[in-house]
């Protein structure tokens, strides 16, 4: 017997399908993938629990309502995002924008693309009917509820190819802004892939336009890394405090590839970031770090799954929680070493640090190993912010919150550090110095 | 007016007494020194005078410059110039020296509503501060202390000191883990600071400092309490005798 008990939540996210399947974008295979993806998601409903993987974020009951699906923007939603956009403008990037779920051509940088680039909206990629494009834009792992929601009911996002050889100097950005019409849910869906020998890096960014406040984000990027590519990818979750986030990636490398990912989360009121890591080809390369700064009531749950199918290849994770008030921040990760996948060196750190009485962290570290000749290993701490430290530092005229922020600061400058580009660094260091002037 | 003014100062950690009213008056150009065997309280002093948490205050006060100090908060004592070199200094990876002393400088600063002050003026006084104390450029870009040895540690204790200009100095235990010749480029960093307005506290358990930094005025503590003041001759008269007269005495 298979009874699922459904939440209200639950229920009315497949009513939703049911009222907006006919408009989404994508006919015949498409359509049918979509309803697959549904199914899946039906036979589990909102993830709990007692499902292993949410554990610590049950969404039966951290998610009370759903929202109905967000309406294009008008132009005063465009103004709104254009605001938002301008605040947290990027140097130097090519921007790709999403307002409320819908890409924005008129806000986007798509001029002048350089050779070997290709960036089109996924509603038109689905519309055209290119069948293996979009096979692959759907070709998720359905298992996960909220991965086979996404993929039900994504409305738009963005298809980015480079081809062969291509090496972009100028990042990507692809930003996901909220322009607060209404409370509303978006479904984006995008997919990069970078071809052999290719080399690019690619921003993301969340953000909420002035007067947004309880929206709900579905997002997931597929991202293919061919043989001897490079991406540099840096994840930046700004949403209101109010909002939900709830995204995926899943990225696979060729061989030799290299895939070098940021995250840092200050934004949601309930975030979770689903990364899923496959080294598929041998000698690839892996670094996955992360930041969480919350406070409030700020729920935020990172969890990667690192798949090393192939010999050869290494993976590295520093990953750092801050955690306030009563926030709760999760960190789950998963190295998997499939028996062929000899001379593995995979690593994982996490560390917490806990500012108040009432702040939590948990810290799920997995290891499953079936090759014999591999260097794994974890480690994780918690703890709260040294006492003598902060005290030395007070005794030279640094007020408690400043010492705090400084000591902050080094904490998550460990992970911080690992971004490879000077000016993204940069980027991240301005976002956790927002969070710390936020709290000061 | 005295500086610093501890009037029969009571102090419990975790529900013992280490201080049993302990009093000290500190005058604008005076170099005090306070001697006395290990565990008599020393250290505990420094830390209330300048706010550590944990301690618990119950009896006596501490004035500074007649206001009432034990009210105020360990930022805002060193903002109006009671500064602390301490006995251990803390390691902080990750906020390196300049930063650091950039931030406490300026946060000191703005306590007082003066300007902030630019990072190549600030670059230029610590520059010149670090090469009187032979302390190397690079050591200022690692972490606060990190890696660093005992006696570097201690010379960056009195860089700050130079750096933050304080009108009250208590140095604890400087001359700890010093071979001779750090311990005079130390002393020459110190006396450098002597001046009419400012006072020093000198607290070690060797004499053998006092050669460098030449006291106005010994104090003799033992188990929490002043036994013996007089003049500088009291501190040689100990190193004849030792602490064990005293010991009896409290
Ligand atoms: N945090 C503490 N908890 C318990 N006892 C302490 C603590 N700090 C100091 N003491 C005790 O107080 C006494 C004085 O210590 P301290 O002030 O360090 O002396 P000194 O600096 O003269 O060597 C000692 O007996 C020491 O054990
Ligand atoms: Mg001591």
């Amino acid at each position: 017997m298979n009874v699922v008990a459904k939440t209200e939540t639950g229920r009315a996210l497949g009513d939703a399908f049911a009222v907006v399947r006919d408009r989404l974008p994508g006919k015949g295979k498409i359509a049918d993938q979509r309803q697959q993806a549904f199914e899946a998601y039906e036979r589990s409903g909102l993830p709990h629990r007692r499902i292993e993987d949410w554990k610590y974020t049950d969404l039966r009951a951290l998610m009370r309502e759903v929202l109905p699906l967000a309406p294009a923007p008008d132009a005063a939603a465009l103004d709104r995002a254009t605001a938002a956009i301008k605040l947290r403008a990027i140097d130097g990037v090519r921007r790709l924008v999403l307002v409320d779920g819908a890409f924005a051509a008129d806000l986007s940088d798509l001029g002048s693309l350089e050779k070997g680039l290709s960036v089109r909206p996924l509603r038109e990629v689905l519309d055209a009917g290119d069948a293996a494009l979009s096979a692959q834009a759907f070709a998720s792992d359905i298992s996960n509820p909220m991965i086979a929601l996404n993929g039900a009911m994504a409305t738009d996002g963005v298809v980015i190819d480079i081809a062969d050889g291509t090496v972009l100097t100028r990042p990507l950005h692809i930003v996901h802004v909220a322009s607060g019409t209404a409370p509303v849910a978006t479904f984006t869906r995008s997919l990069l892939r970078l071809g052999r020998d290719t080399g690019v890096t690619l921003v993301e960014s969340y953000l909420a336009a002035e007067g947004a406040k309880a929206y709900q984000t579905h997002d997931g990027l597929i991202v293919a890394i061919g043989d001897n590519a490079r991406l540099d990818h840096v994840r930046l979750v700004e949403d209101s405090v109010d909002a939900f986030n709830i995204s995926s990636a899943t990225v696979t490398l060729g061989a030799h590839a290299h895939f070098n990912t940021f995250g840092l989360t200050s934004g949601g009121h309930v975030s979770r970031y689903q990364l899923t890591v496959t080294c598929a080809g041998e000698g690839s390369k892996v670094e996955t770090n992360g930041v969480n700064l919350i406070n409030g009531k700020q729920h935020a749950d990172t969890t990667l799954f690192m798949d090393h199918a192939v010999p050869h290849c290494a993976s590295r994770e520093i990953f750092r929680a801050v955690v306030d008030d009563r926030a709760h921040s999760v960190f789950q990760g998963r190295i998997i070493v499939r028996p062929d996948a000899q001379k593995t060196d995979a690593k994982m750190m996490t560390r917490a640090l806990l500012l108040s009485d009432d702040a939590e962290a948990d810290n799920k570290p997995e290891l499953e190993i079936f090759a014999d000749d591999v260097t794994c290993g974890h480690g994780a701490t918690t703890g709260a912010l040294d006492e003598s430290l902060l005290f030395y530092m007070r005794a030279r005229g640094l007020p408690e919150k400043e010492a705090q922020a400084l000591l902050i600061q080094a904490f998550v400058g460990e992970a911080i550090e690992t971004i490879a580009s000077d000016a993204l660094r940069e980027v991240a260091i301005a976002a956790a110095q927002r969070w710390l002037e936020a709290r000061a | 007016m005295s500086l610093l003014e501890v009037k029969d100062l009571q102090v419990r950690v975790e529900e013992r007494e280490i201080l049993h009213g302990l009093s000290l008056t500190v005058n604008p150009g005076q170099v005090h020194a306070i001697m006395g065997p290990n565990g008599s309280g020393k250290s505990t002093l420094s830390h209330v005078i300048a706010g550590k948490p944990g301690y618990e205050v119950t009896g006596g006060q501490i004035l500074f410059k007649g206001e009432d100090l034990l009210e105020m908060a360990p930022n805002e004592r060193a903002a109006k110039g009671v500064f602390l070199a301490f006995q251990y200094p803390v390691e902080i990876p990750g906020v390196t020296t300049w930063n650091f002393l950039h931030a406490a400088l300026n946060a000191q600063r703005k306590a007082r509503g003066e300007d902030e002050i630019s990072s190549p003026a600030f670059l230029k006084k610590v520059r010149e501060v670090a090469k009187s104390l032979n302390i190397p450029q690079d050591m200022l870009k690692r972490g606060v202390n990190v890696g660093f040895s005992g006696g570097e540690k201690k010379r960056n204790e009195i860089l700050q000191m130079a750096l933050f200009e304080p009108a009250v100095c208590i140095l604890d235990e400087m001359d700890s883990g010093l071979d001779i010749d750090a311990l005079r480029i130390a002393a020459d960093g110190v006396n450098a600071l002597r001046s009419p307005e400012r006072a020093m506290v000198v607290i070690t358990h060797y004499q053998r400092l006092l050669n460098y930094i030449v006291p106005d005025v010994v104090h003799v503590m033992s188990k929490g309490r002043v036994v013996k003041s007089g003049g500088k001759e009291l501190a040689l008269e100990l190193e004849e005798s030792g602490y064990a007269q005293f010991e009896d005495a409290a």
